[in-house]
């Protein structure tokens, strides 16, 4: 295990550092503007996993807890002027609550309703945002994000960087929960949740614990949007794809590791981004359901499992 | 849905786009390469609808390249799909810049997707023909930005001026607005309530409604309570089809004087021959009609070659709101192109800023921001209609101009219940 | 802005629009209620339903007289979807809630890409002589739009409650539920009763898909707006309580259509969802359902 750390704290250091390099030996802007989504996705996708895929617990609301996060910080930074940092922090921490108070709500009964109600998550959300006119309700709202550091060549490099270090410090913590006490128990709630009960696991705190660990990153995937499209509006923040592809990432990649949602998402939202250029997305949506059927049909353990190597114990459902 | 036909050409065009970096350093002297104007089109996703202004744009290439290109190079398109949503401008426009190394582009449809591209055009110094976009220039104020379509000044709180003119002129007092919760419908009512405001008008009910809502007896009796001389609805259309039914079912006061304003949706052909006579009355925007002050061999020259091409895609056989004016935004395009005798955007502005353009849809004129410097928002009333057949909406007198004076047609048949009945 | 016609009006409109939900959510209330298979490509399914009826519409035939015919073809496609989900999961013993969930979900997508492709993106609606005349009542005004799709709910939820508590293949379906080794003692298939019972709820959504095409234009896209409403009809009516069904879904339409009447229609889409929130966190069981 130590040893396993240690390669992945450097692997960490590497991709940072070429984060912060690349931007000045690529020229071209438009890789970062594709190399954003991607890692926005690969954000998302790691976050929904750590209830999801961890525990068990299927959230359709991504885009609730995405779109907060933008809105929060858009909300920051055009009122108060707050930076990009601390935006992404209360982002993070708004949806670590909002994570928790959705868990409370629905978490006692079965993880069906937790599902259900994530789904409402949405509806409720973007039908608030519609009703403040300080967030500019359906007119959404412009804006124009602060001028990149000199450590970066120009906005869209600058959210990329921003974007990076997002996804790695989630994908971090995600496999800080899956090596932890945490995950063990989260493990045993997903395999039996009256037996873990039973052998003393506190299920309900755990649970919640990972609503909000889960929320937290999911809202912070958002954060930085707003800089990047320079303008919010609730159809595109609030946006069914978002919650689509947070399920369909991990579940491609294979949920029982940190590595399958990244797997997933690197995967799935390359080929996004590259059919939004060639190919009618209706064919793009009929894709992602044939693929989501497929892999629950013959590839429940997603790609992680198909080309694993060895075989899972135990926790099979 | 995309041909196939079109597949291949978007797949060749992606292909091209890969070797393409390579033109980027030297474009301004490849003189023997084709001009490259690049957009984004909705396709799919709920603005689907706009996607008949695809052919206007064809069409206007066609006609240039058959007529020898520009600067006696060939025009190429390169157009994406944004899915209707504005994550994927910002990608798409960086992929037209940076990569397909286009020459002059075009905004997105309407205002709620271009957004996300003024920053961008903004910084990099670009030239860009919007599309619909209301207000679309108004924060960013870039030079270089010209609007293709007739929104004209202060677009927003402008926009509907027309209707309040009209509502004015029939001594309206009281005025009850309703709008869905979307960008186009939200701004289309918020700057009517400030143009009924400077006409001292009172706002006796002003409310928005989410998208998808199917039952407006509630919203009507409202109204109803509010005893107003002229209702503004600005709605998209799947409502505008639910309020037409509404007020038909529930019934509205007599002293209704006008009715409509902002409705998306009887401008297509579906809408139209769906609801066919529950039309008459009804005043309501429009971008052109086939009336005589309008009707010009040029634009009808187009129409008559866009039937049969948008009857193939099936999509709207009419096409009057928004294929002309893709096709005008070639036009602006060309112009600029020809007229500075460049690709230059500075160039190519200032010309443009000098000079005023002819379109199929007229003489335009840009001010300092881009925008027509005449408003040109139809206000039309639908009379007349009988049955349910498309092919009347082709000639003059169902969709009678009132305003702009410039180009009347007629005069308001009012009270509403009465125009509705005849 | 207080009157007595305004607050009646609407409790009439809130009623007929509820039970309108109520005939979306019958087929989930069968599907998850009874047989714990959350289904949420109902809703697409319902809008497949719509254009079912609207393709029928187009040779002149009456909604209803549309959808009574699709009953038929849209119980084989309830078998054939169940027995393609028990086959994906029988062969792993039993499914579990996240991989049916998405399993549903990719279903959805693909039957709402097939519609695009097919009928385009465009809004569909019918045209029937009492569409936009309405029945007058003193101050009461109720539009036919409304009022004929509302009379459908009832029927079909009377007709399949009835058909669920009085005849034995409907008490196997009830049982089913509960007890899936007692059935096979007495001689009954479980995967049959439950295809059968899948057939059944599926062949409501082409009634249901009439009902939303009456009312007003529908979309490919439509089911999606309706997923939350639904499911939140199901759960507080306490999973499988066919009457609950009816009776959540009208509070749920008054509720609506009370918000849209004093406070903001802007509100109303999160009404069902608040309901359902504070249903969820008070009484977790249902209102009408025993617990569990």
């Amino acid at each position: 295990m130590r040893k396993n750390s240690f390669l992945f704290l450097a692997a960490v250091g590497i991709v940072l550092v070429l984060g912060f390099l690349l931007p000045w030996m690529v020229r071209n802007p438009f890789y970062f503007f594709v190399g954003y989504v991607v890692l926005q996705y690969v954000t998302i996708a790691t976050g929904w996993n750590i209830l999801g895929g961890y525990a068990g617990y299927i959230n359709f609301g991504a885009a609730g807890f995405f779109g907060s996060g933008v809105y929060l910080s858009a909300f920051l930074f055009t009122t108060l002027g707050l930076p990009l940092p601390l935006c992404i922090l209360a982002a993070a921490i708004f949806g670590a609550i909002l994570g928790v108070l959705t868990g409370y709500l629905t978490l006692r009964i079965q993880g069906v309703y937790f599902a259900i109600a994530t789904l409402g998550l949405v509806v409720v959300l973007e039908t608030i945002v519609h009703n403040i006119s300080a967030l500019g309700g359906a007119s959404g709202m412009a804006v124009y994000g602060p001028r990149p550091p000199a450590w970066s060549p120009g906005p869209s490099q600058y959210n990329f960087t921003v974007m990076l270090i997002i996804a790695v410090a989630s994908v971090a913590l995600a496999r800080f929960v899956e090596i932890s006490w945490i995950g063990r128990g989260l493990r045993a709630v997903k395999a039996s949740e009256d037996a873990a009960e039973c052998s003393g696991v506190p299920t309900l705190r755990l649970k919640l614990l990972a609503c909000a660990l889960s929320g937290a990153v999911l809202a912070a995937a958002g954060a930085p949007y707003p800089f990047y499209t320079s303008y919010v509006e609730p159809v595109t923040a609030f946006s069914l794809i978002i919650g689509l592809n947070a399920i369909a990432m991990p579940l491609i990649g294979g949920t029982k590791s940190w590595s399958g949602p990244v797997l997933g998402a690197l995967l799935l939202a390359s080929v996004q981004q590259i059919a939004t250029v060639t190919i009618s997305s209706e064919l793009n949506i009929l894709f992602v359901g044939l693929v989501l059927i497929a892999f629950v049909a013959f590839a429940p353990g997603g790609l992680a499992d198909l080309f694993g190597r060895k075989p899972s114990g135990g926790a099979k459902p | 849905m995309k041909t196939r036909r079109q597949f291949h050409k978007l797949a060749a065009a992606t292909a091209a786009s890969l070797v393409a970096p390579a033109i980027l350093g030297n474009r301004v002297f490849a003189q023997d390469k084709p001009i490259r104007i690049g957009a984004s089109v909705s396709l799919t996703g709920p603005l689907a609808s706009t996607k008949n202004g695809l052919i206007g744009y064809e069409l206007w290439r066609d006609d240039v390249n058959a007529a020898g290109g520009l600067l006696g190079r060939k025009v190429e398109l390169v157009t994406y799909d944004d899915q209707s949503s504005a994550a994927n401008v910002p990608a798409i426009y960086s992929k037209l810049v940076d990569v397909d190394a286009c020459d002059v582009l075009f905004s997105p449809y309407g205002a709620n997707l271009s957004a996300p591209v003024m920053p961008f055009i903004k910084q990099r110094d670009l030239f860009m023909v919007g599309m619909f976009g209301l207000a679309g220039n108004d924060v960013a104020k870039h030079d270089k930005f010209f609007h293709s379509g007739p929104w004209g000044p202060n677009s927003g709180r402008d926009w509907a001026r027309g209707f309040f003119d009209l509502a004015k002129a029939q001594g309206v007092k009281k005025i009850a607005i309703i709008n869905a919760d979307l960008e186009f419908s939200k701004n289309a009512a918020k700057g009517g309530a400030e143009v009924a405001k400077e006409y001292g008008m009172e706002i006796v009910f002003n409310q928005s409604y989410p998208p998808n809502t199917s039952d407006f007896s509630a919203m009507i009796r409202n109204i109803n309570a509010g005893d107003p001389d002229a209702i503004f609805i600005a709605s998209y259309p799947a409502d505008s089809t639910a309020i037409i039914r509404g007020v038909k079912e529930i019934g509205i006061s007599d002293k209704v004087k006008l009715f409509g304003g902002a409705m998306i949706g009887p401008q297509y052909g579906a809408l139209l021959s769906s609801l066919g006579p529950e039309l008459n009355g009804l005043v309501n925007s429009h971008t052109f009609v086939p009336e005589p002050t309008m009707q010009t061999p040029a634009i009808k020259g187009f129409f008559d070659r866009y039937t049969p091409i948008a009857v193939k895609q099936g999509v709207d056989p009419l096409g009057y709101y928004i294929p002309p004016f893709y096709y005008v935004a070639g036009q602006i395009a060309a112009a600029a192109i020809t007229g500075s005798k460049s690709v230059d955007p500075k160039k190519m502005a200032a010309f443009l800023h000098a000079n005023a353009v002819d379109t199929i849809a007229g003489k335009i004129a840009f001010n300092e921001i881009g925008d027509w410097k005449e408003r040109r928002v139809l206000m039309v009333q639908l009379r007349g209609i009988k049955g349910n057949d498309l092919e009347q909406f082709r000639s003059p007198g169902r969709q009678v101009i009132l305003d702009p004076p410039s180009l009347k047609t007629g005069d308001l048949a009012a009270p509403y219940n009465k125009a509705r009945a005849s | 802005m207080f009157s007595i016609d305004i607050l009646l009006n609407a409790i009439v409109t809130g009623i007929l629009l509820g039970s309108v939900y109520a005939s979306l959510a019958l087929g989930l209330a069968i599907t998850f209620g009874i047989l714990h298979i959350p289904n949420i490509a109902h809703p697409t399914l319902v809008v497949a339903g719509a254009f079912f009826v609207y393709t029928l519409a187009q040779w002149g035939l009456d909604p209803i007289v549309a959808a009574v015919i699709g009953l038929v073809p849209f119980y084989v496609l309830g078998l054939a979807l169940y027995l393609f989900y028990s086959r994906v999961f029988e062969r792993r013993g039993g499914a579990n809630v996240l991989q049916s969930l998405t399993l549903f979900f990719g279903l959805s997508l693909v039957v709402e890409i097939l519609l695009v492709l097919s009928f385009g993106s465009e809004l569909k609606s019918v045209n029937v002589s009492y569409i936009g005349s309405s029945l007058k009542f003193g101050a009461l005004t109720v539009p036919y739009r409304l009022l004929i799709p509302a009379l459908l709910g009832p029927v079909m939820i009377a007709a399949v409650w009835l058909y669920l508590s009085r005849t034995n293949s409907g008490t196997a379906i009830r049982a089913v539920a509960h007890e899936e080794r007692a059935l096979s003692i007495a001689g009954l298939d479980p995967a049959a009763v439950k295809r059968h019972a899948f057939g059944i709820a599926t062949a409501t959504a082409v009634v249901a898909g009439a009902a939303l095409i009456m009312i007003g234009p529908v979309e490919p896209f439509g089911g999606r707006f309706q997923i939350g409403r639904v499911f939140a009809i199901v759960v507080l009516a306490g999973m499988g309580s066919i009457p609950g069904n009816l009776v959540i879904a009208i509070v749920i339409g008054v509720a609506e259509a009370l918000v849209a009447s004093y406070l903001n229609p802007s509100w109303s889409p999160g009404v069902a969802f608040a309901i359902l929130l504070l249903g969820l966190a008070f009484r977790p069981q249902g209102l009408f359902g025993a617990a569990r």
